[in-house]
Order: structure tokens, then sequence, then C-alpha cells
């Protein structure tokens, strides 16, 4: 049996029909065909897949897509400007190279703004604990952590 | 993952009544153990029944003496609570250092209370801090909730509403946290009553327990040195790939000095 599933996606509305185990990321991925959300894991611990549900970070590995149903759902695709310019949050990556191999990063970037939502002004152990649940094998997490700190006093400056 | 059909319930009745209905029905709170859980082939259910649109199952309130948590309450949503910190800090940071941000973001109490995890956190606050688990059918006092490894006092289509904590004097939780996972290697519950001192173990056995010799000395003096000379016997404790049985009692030992030094600092 297939299910019929609406939701909005960076912005924009889209529908499908989905079995009942289909994954949100599946569904990004698969049928939206925005493959930006990375599927890591597949076991809710690296946070590749970290997408935002109604604006708040959530692992979309370990979601079906019919829990998704009328909900806003933000990617790494909807994170940057209609021209092209980066989010404060990418361009702060991009500063502090906050990534090697970079399929981490969208997770971490989802990631680093949702703390930046939650945790204005968070010191480095703040954000060093709040990316336990994103997995980096590439950069040792410095820059990673230099780069939500910076994007996160960013982002709260805008909105002050 | 194997099928299943999926319904969205809009009330505790309705969630009820589907779980009667259907072949091998099981609920669905914020699904972080549960679709692991079918993604590892471990469960293969016939239906899910989504508790998420159930509005009342959503909240947390003050009544009387007791913190109550409705069941779908995600974790972050209870860390972060004003209430919750005012009356029972240590339930704020019990619920805040479960699992990472996402996780929280999605898991609920009633699911994890319900699934009874022997290293969950919750079960070390429902015990420790002598809460009541209410459901669709009745209360149910902690003491009387958790039977085993992965085993409740819950019934058939018995569906657990909220949980309601009672305010301690005092109460402190520390936890031995799995590098990796999160979970509890052991988790320890200290609170003080003017009924007496509760002392509630995680993430130890096959279940939360309370350590009663613990507990009878400091009812008699509530200091780190009361406790300080108390084993607990590794025969009934979890030996696994982390750490042995004995290793996991002599946790419990220090970390049971340790939470009542926090409290006594």
């Amino acid at each position: 049996m297939l299910y019929d599933v609406q939701m909005t996606v960076n912005g924009q509305a889209v529908s499908g029909k989905v079995e009942a185990r289909t994954l949100l990321a599946q569904f990004i991925r698969e049928h939206l065909r925005l493959t930006g959300t990375h599927v890591g894991c597949d076991t809710t611990q690296c946070g590749c897949c970290v997408v935002h549900v109604d604006g708040v970070a959530m692992k979309s590995c370990t979601m079906l897509a019919v829990q998704a149903e009328g909900k806003a759902i933000t990617t790494i695709e909807g994170l940057a400007a209609e021209d092209g310019t980066l989010h404060p949050m990418q361009q702060a990556f991009r500063d502090h190279h906050g990534l090697q191999c970079g399929f981490c990063t969208p997770g971490m970037v989802m990631m680093g703004v949702d703390i930046a939502r939650r945790l204005p002004g968070a010191d480095e152990k703040t954000v060093r604990h709040q990316l336990e649940g994103n997995i980096c094998r590439c950069t040792g997490y410095q820059g990673i952590v230099e780069a939500i700190i910076d994007g996160s006093a960013k982002i709260n400056a805008v909105r002050s | 993952m194997h099928n299943f059909n999926y319904h969205r319930a809009s009330d505790v009745a309705g969630a009820a009544a589907l779980l009667k209905d259907v072949d091998d029905g099981k609920l669905l709170a914020g699904g972080m153990t549960l679709l692991p859980t079918l993604k590892n082939r471990l469960a293969a259910p016939s239906d899910l029944i989504d508790l998420a649109g159930v509005s009342d199952l959503k909240g947390i309130s003050i009544e009387g003496d007791e913190v109550v948590i409705r069941a779908m309450t995600p974790h972050a949503v209870v860390a972060a609570s004003h209430e919750v910190a005012t009356a029972i800090p240590a339930l704020a940071a019990l619920a805040g250092g479960i699992g990472d941000p996402a996780v929280r973001h999605r898991g609920t109490i009633g699911g994890s209370v319900a699934n009874a995890d022997p290293a969950a956190d919750y079960p070390a606050a429902i015990v420790g801090l002598n809460a009541t688990v209410v459901t669709n059918q009745r209360s149910i006092a902690a003491d009387d909730f958790f039977l085993g490894l992965f085993e409740t006092a819950l019934r058939p289509g018995e569906i657990i509403t909220s949980v309601r904590f009672k305010n301690p004097s005092r109460a402190h939780y520390l936890k031995f946290r799995h590098p990796a996972s999160g979970y509890a290697v052991v988790g320890i519950m200290v609170a003080q009553y003017a009924s007496g001192v509760r002392v509630a173990v995680t993430g130890a056995g096959p279940s939360v327990f309370r350590v009663s010799a613990m507990e009878a000395a400091l009812d008699k003096s509530f200091t780190p040195k009361s406790i300080a000379d108390i084993a607990v016997s590794a025969d009934q404790l979890m030996g696994d790939i982390h750490c042995s049985a004995e290793y996991r009692a002599h946790i419990v030992k220090v970390y049971a000095r340790r939470a009542v030094e926090a409290l006594t600092a």
C-alpha cells in the first residue's frame, strides 16, 4: 500500500506516494532528488542526514516520510539565497575550512544552524558537546567548531 | 525494514482501539528506538500507530508537588523547560544528556519508559524520583513498573499518557556515559524526600534497581562518607563488551558517592 504525503521542502509544496517504511531521508534523496542530504550510517549516529523539521534539527534517516506529513522541511539545498549567496553558516564553513571530504558537511551545517538558533553565543565546549550526534572522520573537528562559533555569531548579529 | 501499515491516531482512545483491531500493532512515539529496531529487522509489526498527532499527550505542567510530563514530550523540551529546571533540576539535566541533540528533538519520555532499555536514562528518574506512570487504564507506581530487561508492567493495549514526578528536596543524576552511544554504562539518581532517600541505578543491571543499603545509610546521615564503603554485588549486574559486571559494581559505588558529594558540596 502506498501513502500520499504532502509537505513543504525548502519553501516549495511537494507531494508523493510512499511506502509506510520509506524514510524521510529516502524521500528527500530518491523522490525529490535532493541529494545534498547524505546517509552515512543509517543507524541514527553519524548526523549526515540532519535536516530541519519545522525549524528543528532531526535525523532524517530515523524518521518516516509519512511522519513528515504537513511539516516544513529545510535541507542543505534550502540554505543559500536564490542568487547563490551562501548562508552565513555555509560561508563560515568555507572561511574556516570546516570540511575535508565533505560527506558529513550537510549535516554539520544544518546542526550548526540549529545550534545557532538554540544556543546563541555558545562557547567551544558547548559546541563540541552539541556535535555529539555528528561524526566527521576527516577534520578532527577543529575547523568545524570554529566555523559554527563564527557562523552562529554572524547569524545572531543579523537577528538582534 | 519490513513494510507495515501506518496509522495516525488523533486521540488515545482511537489509538487503543486501533491497537486492538490490528494483527500485531506497535505504537510509534518518537521512533528513536523503534525505527532502528525495525531497520535491523529485530521486529516486524504489521501496523504502526503514530501518536504524534495526539495533542493532549504533549506538554509539561506543575500540579501541587508534582511535575507532570505528558508521554509524547520530547527530551529536548524537558531539558529546556523552565518549570522542570526550577522544580527538579536533576530531571532537566538527565533529559539533556540523553543521546544527542537531534535524538532529543524526537525521542519522547513515554517511548523511553515503555521500551525499558536497561541502559536508558529515564528509568533512573522514574524510580529515583518516585514517579507514577499514568496510562489510559490506571496509575502504576515506579517501584511496580519496571519488571526486567525491556519488560514493564504495561499490559497489551495499555498506553502511557503521562509521568508524574514527585518533587524531592534535592536530587542529582550522574551518568557514566558510553562515549559512542550516549547510553548509561551506569546512571545514578540520588533523591532526598521527607519520607527518605532514594538511590536508583540504571545501566548496570538488566533493569533499573534501588540500592537499599545506601538509602538506609543516607537516611541516617546524608554525607558522601556514609556510603563510601557500601559495595554493590556484581552478581546480578551486566557484563558485556563495554565493561565487566565487577567494573559496573565499582562505578555504582563511586558514582553514588559523587552524586551525594555534588548535593552536599
